[in-house]
């Protein structure tokens, strides 16, 4: 996918003056964050969990090798085949190969971040191939041409009209005058739609919520049951999932659908927690013929001994940007590439470079809000600074900013100096706005008095004052 | 540079070296001066080494590390002879403490910051937790709303202490905000970088300001402070913005922050 993470201010602008969005973005506050609070309220040894899930998933960073072996040999000991893809270009060869293996015309698709990652949609259907999303936030978002603005919730800033109006625009085979104004009429119509869809699909395509290295399993939730169906009617089955999703056993992944559900929606489970382990058996009453799991890097093996692994514990619960007051201004779209929000921009700059993602690590009051709640305790301001650093290494930052700094560095490295540098602008500021404690207008703050007045300091600074007022000598 | 006398060990009379920060420094020294009464009233006695400038921030929060650790080094040489360091702020309180972070990879450096870090302490936190304070004398009829600011609230685990140590003040009832975990958009240069979203960040904060019906926001840190009185004042809204320390050292009296001096 192409990103427009450099536009990101302009982005953001234009978000914060959509009026559509405004709505959405308050739900998901009050909703998921409230939701989080009691899931994790009602279970005692939630925090306890965290800590045994960063710990769990650094071990298996450790042993990354050693788990994907394992799991390689599992799913080929079940009759699946595993394909390794170093990036996104060769994930979506991997993919048309299979699809044309066996003379597919349609696919359809639950839900899966790594396919907006390396783009199949529109590459599938470059080639022929008509991909089908089958979770109805996913569904709507391809209806609407658009990458989804939240991890788990892909249309969330949807307005429920806007859905009637890709429907009528798609579903012309329809009367154009059947109300469509009550989500469950919404949901009724894409339901019946669907379920052609799942009937007619040569191959299914899944992405992995966890890979199971003793079993050689993958495991998906959803809250709609379309993944059963994606995975299990076609007669071929194919996963798509990075590499760091493993974990060592059945055990070790129970632990962490407990944290993600909670995490994610404030459910204690998601309603279908759906494992795959092969192709259908003799004597299975469903399943497909052939099972394929590919399995992408796409940079993430760099990521491995650097100060980000810790980013590679991530699964994808999307509480961090649920409680972003960035995100929760702006929304998921602005941030211009496929994952938005706090995790979105750790991980962006590692996926597509520091160069294309400049703006996102800075874009953050390192509130720390989203490590407070994140289940794996990924220090997720630790990492944005991290990228600050890469950046200003780097020279990214405007020559304006490096100037200032080294100004800054100047004087506050000078305490005698910055006394006489902070007691001068004290007074300025005073001088200025004198009669009404405020400025209104200021040069070289704009940027600050276009939203707000700049209150004016008190007259003299403390120093000074001090100094004068106990007349103690400079210790 | 000199250095801080080496203070006299009295656990009764610890010597507490305050850090004003370079916002109250400029543009708050109020702050400052009720920083020092309540740690006097507290029992402490209180020097302010000159060698003070800012603890380093804006340079951190750049990811200018060289700029950083020349700050930190700075910071450390004119502190680490006191009992403790005290800042009327949670988020340069914070920076304090991420200075071993700063200066990791330089074991000389990282042992002195350390040992600053540990006995670094926000105001209110310090006059709560480690001084028990609870002579508070001060009076101020109204209602106040209470922002925790992020660092602080999060990092430094300041909630219970400025509610404890306000619950002193006489005639005062302090009100909790809507979403009180919610950042007020400031962010240090955040909020002039990426204006339109601090301002929106504001503007809810503000909304939630108003909602609690109070006549007066307090906060433990003059970089909130000024973001949220400057989208106050620039909306009209007669609320006053204060510093919790000037609270409760009964410093309210002075102009509150962007208000004119003169008859109120
Ligand atoms: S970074 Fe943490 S909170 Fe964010 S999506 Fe990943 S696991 Fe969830």
């Amino acid at each position: 996918m192409q990103s427009t993470t450099r536009q990101f201010k302009d982005n953001a602008r234009a978000a914060l003056n959509d009026a559509t969005l405004r709505q959405p973005l308050q739900k998901l506050k009050v909703g998921f964050r409230v939701r989080r609070a009691q899931a994790a309220e009602k279970l005692p040894e939630f925090e306890t969990l965290r800590d045994q899930g960063r710990d769990l998933k650094n071990h298996v960073l450790e042993n990354l090798d050693f788990y994907l072996e394992t799991f390689a040999t599992a799913v080929e000991a079940s009759g699946g085949v595993v394909h390794w893809a170093r990036d996104a270009a060769e994930a979506r060869e991997i993919v048309l190969s299979i699809c044309r293996d066996h003379n597919a015309r349609t696919v359809t698709k639950g839900k899966s971040m790594i396919s907006e990652e390396i783009g199949l949609n529109a590459y599938l259907a470059d080639h022929d191939i008509t991909p089908v999303e089958t979770d109805l936030g996913e569904y709507i978002i391809q209806l609407r041409n658009e990458p989804p603005s939240h991890i788990i919730a892909p249309a969330i800033h949807v307005q429920k009209e806007m859905v009637a109006d890709a429907f009528r625009a798609t579903h012309t085979h329809l009367p154009a005058d059947r109300p469509l104004s009550e989500p469950r009429q919404l949901l009724d119509e894409a339901r019946a739609v669907l379920r052609d869809k799942f009937l007619a699909a040569d191959v299914g395509i899944t992405g992995a919520n966890f890979l199971i290295a003793e079993t050689g399993s993958t495991v998906i939730v959803t809250n709609e049951g379309n993944g059963d169906l994606t995975q299990l009617l076609p007669k071929v089955h194919v996963v798509l999932a990075s590499l760091e999703k493993i974990v060592p056993t059945l055990e070790d992944a129970a632990l962490l659908l407990r944290l993600l559900a909670r995490s994610a929606t404030g459910q204690e489970a998601s309603s279908y927690t759906s494992f795959s382990t092969g192709p259908r058996r003799p004597g299975d009453p469903d399943g497909p013929e052939h099972f394929h799991v590919v399995l992408l890097d796409n940079g993430r093996s760099r990521l491995l001994g650097t100060e980000f692994e810790e980013m590679l514990r991530c699964i994808r619960c999307g509480a961090c940007m649920n409680h972003c007051p960035v995100y929760g201004a702006i929304g998921g779209h602005a941030y211009g590439w496929v994952y938005p929000g706090p995790i979105g921009s750790v991980l962006t700059p590692a996926l597509i470079g520091i160069e294309e993602a400049a703006p996102l690590p800075n874009a953050s009051t390192l509130c720390g809000r989203c490590e407070a709640v994140c289940p794996m305790r990924i220090p997720l301001p630790k990492l944005l600074r991290h990228w600050r650093e890469q950046e200003f290494s780097r020279h990214l930052p405007p020559g304006r900013t490096r100037l200032g700094l080294r100004v800054y560095r100047w004087f506050a490295t000078r305490p005698a100096l910055w006394r006489l540098a902070t007691r001068a602008a004290a007074l300025g500021l005073r001088m200025m706005g004198r009669k009404t404690g405020f400025l209104t207008r200021l040069p070289f703050a704009e940027d600050w008095t276009r939203h707000r007045v700049m209150p004016v300091p008190q007259g003299q600074t403390f120093m000074a004052r001090y100094r004068a007022e106990t007349d103690t000598p400079e210790i | 540079m000199p250095q801080a006398p080496f203070p006299t060990k009295a656990a009764s009379q610890p010597h507490v070296g305050l850090f004003v920060t370079c916002l109250a420094d400029v543009y708050r020294p109020g702050v400052g001066f009720a920083s020092l009464k309540l740690l006097k009233q507290a029992g402490c006695r209180v020097s302010v080494p000159d060698a003070q400038t800012c603890c380093g921030q804006p340079a951190w929060n750049s990811g200018d590390r060289p700029t950083t650790q020349a700050i930190a080094k700075a910071t450390i040489a004119a502190f680490e002879t006191f009992d403790y360091v005290v800042l009327p702020s949670g988020s340069c309180g914070g920076m304090l403490r991420d200075y071993p972070a700063v200066l990791d990879g330089d074991a000389h450096w990282q042992g002195r910051a350390t040992a600053l870090a540990e006995k670094t302490w926000e105001l209110t936190s310090f006059l709560a937790d480690v001084m028990r304070f609870e002579g508070i004398s001060a009076r101020l009829d109204g209602a106040v709303a209470y922002h925790d600011s992020c660092t602080g609230l999060r990092r430094l685990k300041i909630k219970a202490q400025p509610r404890a140590l306000l619950a002193q003040v006489k005639g005062l009832t302090v009100r909790d905000l809507p979403n009180p975990e919610e950042c007020c958009g400031f962010g240090g240069t955040f909020c002039v970088k990426y204006g339109d979203i601090s301002n929106q960040m504001v503007s809810d904060k503000v909304a939630d300001i108003l909602a609690t019906g109070a006549d007066t926001l307090l906060a433990g840190d003059v970089g909130c402070l000024l973001n949220m009185a400057g989208k106050l004042k620039k909306i009209g809204s007669p609320v006053k913005v204060r510093h919790v320390a000037e609270v409760l050292a009964d410093m309210a009296d002075q102009p509150a922050i962007g208000e004119a001096e003169g008859p109120r």
